[in-house]
């Protein structure tokens, strides 16, 4: 147990290993060709990162080839590729596939799944609504309806199947409905759908009770996939619909909503860390642009306007590291309630990079708002990341409502 | 952090577990050998003081155990759970800023005088820099220290000095060679108040209350063993001390919850009749800010060596400073009209209002905002310096008002 923000060597070299790594395969130009490809990646590079470097599986367990690290651990690997802004499928596959995988009880299946994912042989994606800062069962737009056949007699149940008792087996479901901004959704290899059980929808109080996590595959009948047009070129996105696709159950009610309520705490603070590292490069590129672009016979840095935005963007970076560091040790060692610690995440660090990004634009001046500076590939992911797992403000009214309503906060 | 601050955290973090386990077993050894609820706060605090756990990275036998002082925290907790009083609060600027100056800068005999008695709070001390010409640019003060013999003599005037009615010594930046540039003439020394020529005169301030005090010295004789830094070194000297100081009041609330922000949680809990929801999400972002200020600090102290503050101190002062206003912003507004009253500008309570009214302090003492942003910005992101006019002139023909 290691005490919080007291990263250890091996961090401090994972640190270095991984940011000499981006900048030798994900130099601004290969980030521009790559956003303009039809995959939006280059899966010789993400697998180079699962097998060779072995950084995208930190927080899996070793047994399903992961490193057994901990949280922190990936947040500096997330940060670092975050702040070269790497294309892959890092929400997909890492932030949340991996991160619902790990938390199923369902052995079988995470030694089954898993694997691919850390090794970035495969890539998955997550079809739950956890935009508006957690879990939301009452949004659900999927449902899940169990296909049946006779029992034969003496027959045996089927891996994951269940016998229900009017003397059919359950051989697996089917889905219907489709979810809009499915994250690296389009070209994913395993689809992990929220749907509710029963043709019902999430439940008549929202509260996820009949909620199902489910796999499709990507060849599954009944799967149309459409990819969305996105403003971060960087990040794909998918609606994907079901037509009576077929799915397998990984986790029935009540467990797949606990399973992805710590799933959206997990994602808040990894994707956190991707906020900081991106926002941490556009205070160095200001700074450096600040000393040396030259107006008025002096560097633009020594002028206070500009002088005291940048050391509003250094504040707003720091905070944004103590929180996001907060949250991974938090949910790693358990010291802290983790739906705080994953909203204080998200809500100051999608603050600290949208304002950042606004603030590295106006240093730049007219530069900043060509096709050809960096700084608007990062504003768009600014907002992109802000709008993911639930805005600035959906956070905060979890955190009122953890800290202020609950008196037990106080 | 940057990946090389990162390094050099890590390699610490090693050997500082069997320091750490020192710095715990001294602190409950203060706790079962004296009862801070029976012992005076100079009692206590002095038991504190020969365990070595007022600033546990001093030597042994000056108030250290010579650890890291990012243990200090591990000291902190432990004796402030067990009920220790707040030395920081019984003696500011002795604790916060003087202490640390004495250490970096103070020979073996006068540290061995002065920091036991400082610490315990028996000697309170006071901080003799701005004067009326001489406030954000504090390097281009006024008083003069004189060569007499082996001593000083000084005259000048000093302005907003906390506590100087209550110290028995201060800290004092004078000019010893007006005909240099601005920052190398000065010269830095401790002072004793009770000194002939030394004549405190309170100033009122918004509260009503008067914390602070002009303070005339009119000849004053300081001796030269009361020197710190070599003669025209002042200027380092005294940036230990503003360093200090910015980290003393930076310094963030060790518990969540604690520190400013539970006095508008304490509102809010009291006073559900005023409850609205724009300001119930309004509270719900001042405490996400208090905890991001928090845990920055926390990341501060972790990170902090046996070294000074640095200037990335001046995070934590620029933003406590400015959370506190909004902390209390929003407490006269939920108070709305009965905000508006005021006890008594003669003795005022320690009332939200009053609180609110000295808040607006907060981003002018210590260094304004504005100045800290321009340290944050030249001396943490190397930014270049402002255009001087008075970069290399003579002290004496700066222009001054
Ligand atoms: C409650 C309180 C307690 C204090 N206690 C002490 C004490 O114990 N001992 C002590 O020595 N001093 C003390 N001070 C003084 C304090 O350090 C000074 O007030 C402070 O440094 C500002 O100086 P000034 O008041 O002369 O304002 P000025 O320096 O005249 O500043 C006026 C305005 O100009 C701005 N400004 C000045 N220079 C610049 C610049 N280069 N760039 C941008 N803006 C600039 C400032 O930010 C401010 O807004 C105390 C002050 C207060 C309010």
């Amino acid at each position: 147990m290691s005490s919080e923000f007291a990263w250890s060597a091996e961090q401090v070299e994972l640190r270095r290993t991984v940011r000499a790594f981006a900048a030798e395969v994900s130099p601004q130009e290969e980030v521009r060709r790559l956003m303009a490809s039809p995959l939006g990646h280059d899966p010789a590079v993400w697998s180079r990162l699962g097998e060779e470097l072995g950084v995208l599986g930190l927080a899996a367990d070793e047994e399903y080839g992961g490193a057994g690290d901990g949280l922190v651990s990936q947040a500096v690997v997330i940060e670092e590729l975050g702040r070269a802004l790497v294309c892959g499928p890092l929400l997909g596959s890492v932030i949340l596939g991996a991160t619902a995988l790990g938390g199923l009880s369902d052995k079988a299946a995470r030694a089954e799944l898993l694997p691919g994912l850390v090794a970035g042989r495969t890539s998955a994606a997550l079809a739950a609504p956890l935009h508006r800062g957690g879990f939301d069962p009452a949004a659900v737009t999927v449902t899940a309806t169990a296909r049946h056949s006779a029992t034969s007699p003496g027959g045996t149940t089927s891996p994951g199947g269940t016998t229900s008792p009017g003397g059919t087996e359950t051989t697996g479901h089917t889905l219907r409905g489709s979810v809009a901004h499915v994250l690296d959704g389009a070209a994913a290899d395993l689809l992990l759908v929220a749907a509710a059980i029963g043709g019902t929808d999430g439940g008549e109080d929202g509260d996820g009770d009949t909620v199902g996590l489910f796999a499709v595959s990507a060849d599954a009948t009944g799967l149309v996939r459409e990819s969305t047009p996105t403003m971060d070129l960087t990040r794909r996105q998918a609606t994907v619909s079901f037509n009576d696709a077929p799915a397998r159950l990984l986790a029935a009610a009540p467990e797949a909503a606990t399973v992805l309520a710590t799933t959206a705490e997990t994602a808040a603070v990894l994707l956190a860390a991707e906020q900081i590292g991106a926002a941490q490069y556009l205070l160095d590129l200001s700074v450096e642009y600040a000393r040396t672009r030259l107006q008025f016979g002096r560097p633009i840095g020594s002028f206070q306007a500009v002088k005291h935005l940048c050391a509003d963007m250094l504040v707003l970076v720091e905070q944004a590291r103590s929180v996001a560091y907060h949250g991974a040790w938090a949910l790693d060692e358990g010291t802290d309630d983790p739906r705080i610690a994953a909203s204080l995440a998200q809500s100051v660090c999608s603050t600290a990079f949208t304002q950042v990004a606004a603030m590295a634009v106006q240093v730049h001046g007219g530069i900043g708002f060509t096709w050809e500076h960096p700084a608007h590939l990062y504003l768009k992911r600014a907002y992109t990341d802000a709008a993911l797992l639930g805005s600035a403000e959906a956070h905060q009214e979890r955190l009122a409502q953890l800290v202020l309503d609950d008196a037990g906060g106080l | 952090m940057s990946a090389e601050t990162a390094d050099a955290l890590a390699a610490a973090g090693a050997s500082q577990d069997d320091d750490r386990a020192r710095v715990e077993r001294a602190a409950r050894e203060v706790l079962a050998g004296i009862d801070p609820a029976t012992a005076t706060t100079a009692e206590f605090l002095g038991a504190c003081y020969d365990a070595g756990l007022a600033w546990v990275h001093f030597p042994v036998g000056f108030g250290g155990l010579g650890v890291p002082a990012g243990l200090q925290a591990v000291a902190d907790a432990i004796l402030a759970a067990g009920g220790r009083p707040d030395p920081f609060l019984n003696n500011p600027i002795g604790v916060g800023m003087a202490g640390p100056t004495l250490h970096g800068h103070a020979d073996e005999q006068l540290r061995a005088r002065l920091l036991r008695p400082l610490y315990t709070g028996e000697n309170m001390w006071a901080q003799l820099f701005s004067e009326p010409g001489a406030g954000s640019d504090l390097a281009g003060l006024s008083t003069r220290a004189v060569r007499d013999g082996d001593g000083w003599v000084v005259d000048g005037q000093k302005v907003w000095t906390s506590l100087a009615h209550l110290a028995s010594w201060a800290l004092l930046l004078a000019r010893t060679d007006p005909d240099l540039p601005k920052h190398r003439g000065l010269t830095y020394f401790i002072v004793d108040m009770h000194a002939p020529g030394v004549e405190v005169r309170p100033l009122r301030q918004a509260t009503g209350q008067a914390e602070f005090n002009e303070v005339y010295l009119t000849g004053v004789r300081v001796p030269d063993a009361h020197r710190l830094g070599d003669v025209g070194q002042g200027w380092n000297v005294a940036m230990t001390t503003l360093m200090n100081e910015r980290s003393a009041i930076g310094d963030s609330a060790l518990d969540r919850g604690s520190g400013t922000i539970a006095d508008a949680l304490g509102l809010w809990r009291d006073r559900p009749d005023l409850h609205t929801p724009a300001l119930r999400l309004r509270l719900a972002g001042l405490w996400t800010q208090a905890e991001a200020h928090r845990l920055t600090g926390e990341r501060a102290r972790v990170a902090r060596t046996a070294g000074p503050p640095g200037p990335e101190a001046s995070i934590g002062k620029l933003v406590g400073a400015e959370l506190n206003q909004k902390i209390y912003d929003f407490c006269m507004d939920m108070l709305g009209p009965e905000g508006t009253l005021y006890d008594s500008y003669d003795d005022p309570a320690d009332s939200l209002q009053r609180r609110f009214l000295r808040a607006r302090a907060n981003t002018i003492e210590g260094g304004t905002s504005q100045i800290l942003r321009n340290v944050l910005g030249e001396r943490v992101l190397r930014l270049p310096g402002d255009v001087r006019v008075d970069t290399g002139k003579p002290w004496r023909d700066v222009p001054r008002g």
